[in-house]
């Protein structure tokens, strides 16, 4: 009976394990796949966010090769949040590439020096008495910079390379203004507030930015907070000793609520991605935009024959001097885990050198980091940019200040003006709620 | 009971046979349990596991027990949002699944260009998120350039002689919420539409007739042949209604960026927000798992009234 069986049942068993063997093989080339490839000792990887940079990242990295036999191979993920989001999923899974940017806020980017995944640059730029360093701008290159005793338990020293600076700032249509008889830019808010109502006479909508994405929000608001009360009363803020609640933060929130109640922002404004404002102001629909010194690429794209100025916010107080938004564009940093990181140092000097930002601030219409080559950049490139370039003498950023604000209080702030933009709260009832939240959060002992 | 297929040495293997056996099965198994365990049940718990703890996505981990959870339960952001997105699904029930029963009803009748019209409907649920975002965000525009509206629907208005109705939707709180289920039904309905469709041609034609022959009306065909037919179909598009448009971000996240404050915030972008925003992980995890349990807790209700329906 066995003798009878046994050769159907060998030959099921055959047939079950080469089928078993197969289905392994197939398993062992699906996981094979998904493991890191091995990359020849003589490539480096970058990975970027830069959609508008991409082709001269791509130029500069084939020019390199030439020159030093390095491979740079360079990836675009777009959009920024999307890259953000990846970096750190990235991170979790150790699979950084051997150059990176990280976008997060200053706390992430200690927590990702803290892990081992950022490399101090601090040797490289202070070698041949501080050549790289002071090369670089200087307020771009805090960017990414600890000083020792921080609050972040980060070792002092230099993480990051600073590609490009950027400053936010008003624009202001010169042909519409010209048109409605406004032949100087206004210099205080009462003059702004003025030439708004001249130019709804007229029918135009006088100010429209991306105030739908809470970072624009919050850097204009910002501006005007350092002019009412001045950077120490905002950091006193920040460390718990001054409520929001404080007559001073109240008049920052005001001013939303006079620019609402005089008709100077477009319709919409509050849910208005800043893609939009910049098609709005290319497009001449209205006169006057805030936005970062990056539009001078993007206006020029969207319309070429665009005539316009840019200048400071315009003074609401001569309490404080008004500063402006502003810092490293973009820094990449090098992965301290990587075992190129010495080619891939050498390949951010390169990247940093006069010549190289020369090139790459021609072809992106941006503020190159490197000192002498804004000052070259600057000849041949927009006036516009000449003009956000001095803006960085009076710019600052969080990421340069001593103490910052707990992430949800600034949401709560920035969603707080836009309940203000569209009627929705009083500024005293949005200092009221964003002074409950920081309570809380400093009970928790976020702060 | 001697023979052989009682001796030690058969049951030996045959014992060894049915491991072997159970070993290959397994074995068969093993790729797709792996898929599964790295891909969905890895991050299923993993995410369980970070919502009991303060993590800002890199660097150290803080247990902090139930705090999260017990700081959700009051997070009134967090259940707005949660009704933002129960009030767009019971727009997106009633409206999205109406026009698809009603449409599907029309296209299930011996009509002319049926098929071109079962492909126009079906075009809106094809179509990126993104994109009918973008679109929407214009006909929607509430700005005007040179006197003339910009945004369609409020252009249209305008020449109907209608310019009191003309309105920033978006941008209004009473507004932007109702603006975006519309959307939403418009985009999803296509979906209801093909399935409802599908139902309707699986009914017998003779129940019809034999229905008319004995006198019934169209109401009474509906109501008394069509739909009690249809409700396993109609319930199956009810539940993919409430899971789809519950999840729904993209759409908001397109039309009204980071939001009109917190008006048409939804479970998602709080998710998103704590993620990307405030760099909260343990607390974005704490809500992806409650948002998780309010699904599955809405889909065996929608499930166990779809059972009762069947034995009614």
């Amino acid at each position: 009976m066995q003798n009878r069986i046994r050769p159907h049942s060998l030959r099921t068993v055959s047939f079950r394990w080469r089928r078993l063997t197969l289905g392994v093989c197939l398993m062992m080339l699906v996981f094979a796949g998904c493991a890191q490839p091995l990359r020849p000792g003589n490539r480096i990887i970058v990975w970027h966010w830069m959609t508008d940079c991409n082709d001269s990242f791509l130029k500069l990295a084939q020019q390199y090769r030439q020159e030093t036999g390095v491979e740079v191979v360079v990836r675009l993920f777009a959009p920024s949040d999307s890259y953000a989001q990846m970096i750190i999923a990235a991170a979790q899974a150790r699979a950084l590439p051997d150059i990176y940017g990280i976008l997060n806020t200053k706390v992430i980017l200690a927590d990702f020096i803290k892990a081992g995944l950022v490399a101090d640059l601090t040797p490289e730029m202070n070698a041949d008495h501080g050549a790289w360093a002071s090369s670089l701008n200087d307020k771009a290159l805090a960017d990414k910079q600890f000083e020792s005793g921080n609050s972040y338990g980060v070792k002092a020293g230099i993480y990051g390379v600073p590609m490009d600076i950027t400053n936010e700032q008003m624009l202001y249509n010169k042909k519409i203004l010209a048109r409605a008889g406004i032949l100087v830019p206004p210099a205080t808010y009462e003059e702004f507030i003025k030439d708004t109502q001249i130019l709804k006479r007229v029918g135009v909508t006088p100010f429209v930015s991306g105030w739908g994405e809470l970072w624009l929000l919050d850097c204009f608001a910002s501006n005007y907070a350092f002019n009412i009360m001045g950077e120490e009363k905002i950091f006193a803020t920040y460390r718990g000793r001054v409520k929001y609640t404080d007559p001073d933060w109240i008049a920052v929130l005001s001013i939303f609520a006079d620019l609402r109640d005089k008709g100077v922002l477009m319709d919409g404004i509050v849910t208005k991605g800043n893609k939009y404002a910049e098609q709005d102001f290319a497009l001449e629909r209205a006169a006057f935009a805030f936005n970062g010194s990056w539009c001078v690429n993007v206006y020029h794209d969207m319309n070429p024959d665009l005539d316009y100025g840019v200048m400071p916010l315009p003074p609401v107080s001569r309490a404080f001097p008004l500063k402006i938004w502003g810092g490293a564009g973009a820094s990449f940093v090098v992965n301290a885990a990587s075992p190129k990181r010495d080619q891939a140092v050498a390949f951010l000097k390169w990247l940093t050198a006069e010549k190289q930002q020369v090139l790459f601030a021609r072809q992106t219409n941006n503020l190159p980091s490197n000192r002498e080559a804004l000052q070259e950049a600057l000849a041949v490139v927009s006036p516009v940019l000449g003009k956000f370039s001095r803006g960085m003498d009076h710019s600052t950023h969080p990421s340069i200040w001593p103490v910052n604000e707990d992430p949800l209080v600034i949401e709560a702030f920035d969603k707080g003006i836009q309940s203000i933009l569209i009627g929705d709260k009083t500024p005293l009832q949005v200092a009221l709620e964003v002074q409950r939240i920081k309570d809380r959060q400093t009970a928790k002992g976020n702060h | 009971m001697t023979g052989p297929r009682s001796s030690p040495t058969y049951l030996k293997d045959a014992a060894a046979a049915v491991v072997k056996d159970r070993l290959q099965n397994f074995f068969f198994v093993l790729p797709a349990l792996m898929i599964f365990g790295v891909f969905y049940l890895y991050p299923f718990l993993n995410m369980v596991f970070l919502s009991f703890h303060d993590w800002s996505g890199i660097g150290p981990m803080r247990f902090t027990g139930l705090e999260n959870y017990r700081e959700l339960a009051g997070d009134s952001l967090w259940w707005d949002s949660v009704g933002h997105a129960g009030y767009i699904t019971l727009i997106a029930l009633i409206f999205q699944n109406a026009l698809a029963f009603a449409l599907a009803l029309a296209c299930d009748r011996q009509i002319r260009m049926k098929r071109f019209y079962c492909i126009v409907f079906f075009i809106p649920p094809v179509l990126s998120e993104v994109v009918v975002g973008l679109i929407w965000n214009w006909i929607l525009n509430p700005e005007m350039q040179a006197g003339v509206h910009i945004g369609l629907l409020n252009h249209l208005l305008f020449i109907s002689g209608l310019p009191q109705m003309v309105h920033n939707w978006l941008g209004d709180p009473k507004t932007a919420l109702t603006a975006i289920a519309v959307v939403h039904s418009w985009k999803g309905f296509g979906w209801g539409f093909v399935m409802l469709l599908a139902g309707l041609q699986t009914i017998d034609k003779q129940l019809y007739e034999a229905a008319r022959v004995d006198g019934a009306g169209a109401w009474k065909i509906l109501t008394g042949i069509t739909i009690p037919v249809m409700m396993p179909v109609i319930l199956a598009v009810m539940i993919l209604t409430i899971l789809g448009s519950m999840q729904v971000f993209i759409l908001i996240l397109s039309m009204v960026s980071q939001g009109l404050v917190n008006h048409t915030d939804v479970p998602v972008t709080r998710i998103l927000s704590s993620m990307t925003g405030t760099d909260r992980f343990g607390y974005a995890c704490a809500q992806a798992v409650l948002f998780g349990a309010i699904l599955v807790f809405i889909s065996f209700g929608v499930k166990k009234l779809s059972d009762m329906a069947r034995q009614g």
